[in-house]
């Protein structure tokens, strides 16, 4: 028998690779959208599901990460002209500095408990960026098309955004994949099955969450400067959308919470579907009941997901979907 | 920022206090039965207030008893959730009933907002005010407050009096035990969320005759009930009533002092600071 | 040499006082019986030697370092392992997960392509290595126990703390586990193990120490122990286990 072993990580960068190429050979700017979309999503899914789906701690208002990374950027866009690039870098950094101390005490709590915390930064920043006049306050900020003139224009600008998304889902990807396979996704395995086991195994849980929840809220704050920027207004409903959050929860379990393939499959899902019942005249109304019977069926049904039911159900896959 | 102002504004506010605990009260029973966190608590409260709604406008039925009807038919509904949405998972780790839970969230608003739109709504009923001397109680309010007392009152008598109310607390206390002793546990649970359910969509029918509403109106209350059940202790209904008046009055008292928009920012930063601190809340032990 | 040296360790809940001043040491490569009625604070006095609990009074010492108040994987990255007494295996992961998990993290800090090795070993030696890609979970209670021991041997531990192991095992599979042990002790592992079946602890320790009511109440080789009119007297508190006892001890 021949074992043609196809290495999952190559694989799977090239084939999103080669699905965002596409918008760009065909030049199809609502395709290009489309597809901005599904890449954000597959961030703020794989980066969720560092910190829920590898660490056990449910992170119910995690787009808090986006909606900072998202302002700081905009501000910094805004004010000092700052370009694109380094304005989301810049932003970045703070969104995974505020993951660390705000990290290093809610983690302790576990349970409900650190799940509603995360609810209640949420919001405190939302209903905080509401009041807060230097970013605009309930209204938000917003650019002048002059500020897209740097990058040659409105519509290089859009095509910077794309190219940008891109890379940024493909490296929160390959970082899941390394953290999911390394002796640090290991440790954090251990945290989530029992905590009080890896600690006395030599397991530092402190040190390992915090370190989990800064990676996850790294690449989400790089998602939100990369969304407004191309968006160019940003308000505190749109960047701290508790929605918008839960719905990242969703592609997580979805497709299959712990897995590194689960996210990006959950959220091309979701976005697929939720296409299809916009456009259909009959479930156009009804969309958000049948995401939520969709929901529940998966809930109820198929605990583990796409990808996890599959691996479950034929244990040789496990070699090659991780 | 007037020193007249504080008093009056003190008083709505610890008024309104009554009604945001009843549906705190709701949210913790469930929590503390059965350790669910019911994320379709506010699409439930804005059901409360459809229903005084639709009973009062298309049958011109008394809005006050479209409140009893909304709690009887919160009642029902609670139940018909529990075993569609809960009972199967009722043993899995959190994410699972949380998100069972908004997965009947996403059904209510999709559902209520092709039929009912977003369009805000309102029930029209004036009863009058009482007035003092620079304080002025409307009579809705007034009768909102003590409905909502007699609610949470009726909780209390059926929690501590009765034979099955005995029941959901020995559920609520230890399941394994409480089957030992020949106590259908699913039963008791159902129950539970059917009273929690009830007591939101009271709470909701309440608020629909104080204020004007549409079908995502419960979001906002929803996230009132959770700072309000940890303030109170996830768990504890007699602390979700307390941290219902304490919400309330600070409420009533801050807009006095800051800015309206100011107020959430505070109330956000208490409940992180309580989960923090005093996991148990303001009644519990100390973490 | 004295590997671990526990010296008047007090451990408190609320008001009861679960070890009471307990003092002794262990012997570099020796096999140490920690015995005692139930609830006599044993399962407590590990827990506070690998950092769970802080001990209200006293210092326990390893290898000439006081570990006193150290949190528990600071003990285990300094060579401290543990078997619980209620297993607790890592059920959604593999077997062979679980033990590297062992080998990972503790005193050896290897990588996980090492680690993985010497789990693979580990759980061959403990005749788990069928069940290395099943989920812990799916073991059967004697199936975990041993799990339980090859995670904390994948450690390569200086000490074992091994909280009855042989409890639910029927006596094939006792017998194998203390062939397991004699073989850890040619390795040169210190071991602690707590255990009801005496004629086990007998068998296999150099020394025993007998805790009762929190307190020690006897120390010395096993037959010194047997003979002990206090021991006699602390199990005889338990009649099932004093009849049994000094049965299976004549
Ligand atoms: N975490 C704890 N909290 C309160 N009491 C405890 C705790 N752990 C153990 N105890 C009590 O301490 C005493 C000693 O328990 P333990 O060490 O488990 O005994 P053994 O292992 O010898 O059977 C018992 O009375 C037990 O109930
Ligand atoms: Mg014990």
């Amino acid at each position: 028998m021949i074992k043609v072993r196809v290495p999952f990580l190559p694989f799977v960068l090239l084939v999103i690779a080669l699905v965002a190429a596409l918008p760009i050979v065909t030049n199809n700017p609502s395709l290009r959208e489309e597809l901005f979309l599904v890449l954000m999503l597959v961030t703020l899914a794989s980066s969720v599901n560092m910190i829920m789906g590898y660490t056990g701690y449910v992170s119910f208002g995690h787009i808090v990460f986006f909606g900072i990374g998202g302002y700081i950027a905009f501000w910094l866009m805004l004010t000092f002209n700052t370009h694109f690039l380094l304005a989301a870098i810049a932003s970045a950094i703070p969104a995974a500095l505020m993951a660390a101390l705000i990290g290093i005490p809610i983690l302790r709590l576990r349970g409900a408990y650190f799940a509603l915390s995360t609810v209640g930064i949420n919001e405190a920043m939302k209903t905080f960026m509401t009041n807060f006049e230097p970013f605009g306050g309930a209204l938000g900020m917003f650019f002048n098309f002059s500020i897209y003139t740097q990058y040659g224009g409105a519509r290089e600008a859009a095509f910077l955004a794309y190219y940008t998304m891109t890379v940024v889902a493909l490296a929160t990807i390959t970082t899941s994949y390394f953290v999911r396979r390394s002796k640090f996704g290991l440790s954090l395995m251990a945290i989530r099955e029992d905590q009080d086991v890896a600690m006395v195994v030599g397991i530092d849980p402190a040190r390992a969450k915090v370190i989990a929840y800064v990676i996850s809220a790294f690449f989400p704050a790089l998602a939100g400067a990369t969304f407004f920027f191309k968006n160019g207004i940003i308000e505190p409903g749109h960047a701290f959308d508790l929605l918008r959050s839960i719905e990242s929860l969703v592609m997580v379990v979805l497709g299959g919470i712990g897995t590194v393939a689960g996210p990006i499959v959950g959220a091309a899902l979701y976005e697929w579907l939720r296409g299809f019942l916009i456009t259909n005249a009959t479930f156009a109304n009804l969309q958000l009941a049948l995401a939520g019977l969709l929901l529940l069926v998966t809930v109820l049904f198929v605990t583990a997901g796409l990808v996890g039911s599959l691996r479950n159900r034929f244990p040789r896959l496990r070699a090659y979907i991780q | 920022m007037s020193l007249e102002a504080l008093l009056p504004s003190a008083i709505d506010g610890l008024m309104l206090g009554f009604v945001y605990g009843l549906a705190a009260m709701g949210l913790t029973l469930i929590f503390g039965v059965m350790k669910v966190i019911n994320l379709s608590h506010g699409p439930v409260i804005a059901l409360g207030m459809f229903a005084v709604f639709l009973l009062f406008s298309s049958f011109g039925i008394n809005p006050y008893v479209g409140v009893l009807a909304a709690a009887a038919i919160g009642l029902l509904f609670g139940t018909v959730i529990y075993f569609v949405a809960v009972d199967r998972v009722i043993n899995a780790p959190e994410l699972t009933t949380l998100l069972a839970t908004f997965s009947v969230n996403l059904m209510i608003i999709g559902v209520g907002t092709v039929l009912f739109t977003t369009s805000p709504r309102s029930v029209d009923i004036d009863l009058g005010a009482l007035r003092g001397s620079g304080v002025t109680i409307l009579g809705t309010h007034a009768v909102a407050v003590v409905i909502a007392v007699l609610a949470a009152a009726a909780l209390y008598g059926f929690l501590f009096r009765t034979r099955v109310g005995k029941q959901v607390r020995a559920v609520a206390n230890n399941r394994a035990a409480a089957e030992l002793m020949g106590i259908d546990s699913r039963r008791m649970l159902a129950l539970a969320f059917g009273i929690g359910t009830a007591l939101a969509m009271t709470s909701g029918a309440l608020l629909s005759t104080l204020f004007a509403f549409t079908i995502l109106s419960g979001g906002t209350y929803e996230l009132k009930s959770f700072v309000i059940v940890v303030l109170g202790g996830l768990g504890n209904p007699t602390g979700a009533l307390v941290g219902g008046l304490v919400i309330g009055l600070l409420e009533g008292v801050l807009t006095v002092f800051i800015p309206v928009a100011w107020v959430p920012v505070f109330e956000y930063l208490i409940f992180l600071v309580m989960l923090q601190l005093r996991p148990a809340g303001l009644l519990g032990s100390r973490a | 040499m004295t590997i671990l040296a526990v010296d008047g360790v007090t451990v408190r809940f609320g008001g009861l006082v679960a070890v009471d001043g307990a003092s002794f040491g262990v012997e570099e490569g020796a096999i140490l019986g920690l015995i005692g009625p139930n609830g006599a604070g044993k399962t407590t006095l590990f827990n506070t030697i690998n950092g769970v609990y802080r001990p209200r009074a006293g210092r326990i010492t390893f290898k000439g370092e006081d570990i006193t108040g150290l949190r528990p994987f600071q003990v285990a990255r300094r060579g401290v392992a543990r078997a619980h007494q209620v297993v607790r295996p890592l059920n959604d992961l593999s077997c062979l997960a679980n033990v590297t998990v062992g080998a990972c993290f503790g005193r050896e800090n290897l990588s996980l392509r090492a680690a993985t090795t010497v789990a693979e070993e580990m759980l061959s030696s403990l005749g788990l290595a069928q069940k290395a890609e099943l989920p812990a979970g799916k073991l059967n209670v004697a199936e975990k126990k041993r799990l339980e021991l090859a995670r904390a041997l994948a450690a390569k531990p200086l000490l074992l703390l091994a909280d009855e192991v042989l409890a639910g095992l029927n006596p094939q599979e006792v017998a194998e586990m203390l062939g397991t042990f004699r073989r850890i002790k040619e390795r040169g592992v210190t071991v602690i193990m707590i255990e009801h079946l005496m004629h086990a602890v007998m068998n296999v320790s150099d020394r025993v120490v007998v805790l009762d009511y929190g307190k020690k109440i006897a120390e010395g080789t096993p037959a010194e122990v047997q003979n002990d009119p206090k021991v006699i007297e602390a199990y005889l508190g338990d009649p099932k286990v004093a009849a049994r006892f000094l049965e299976e001890g004549a």
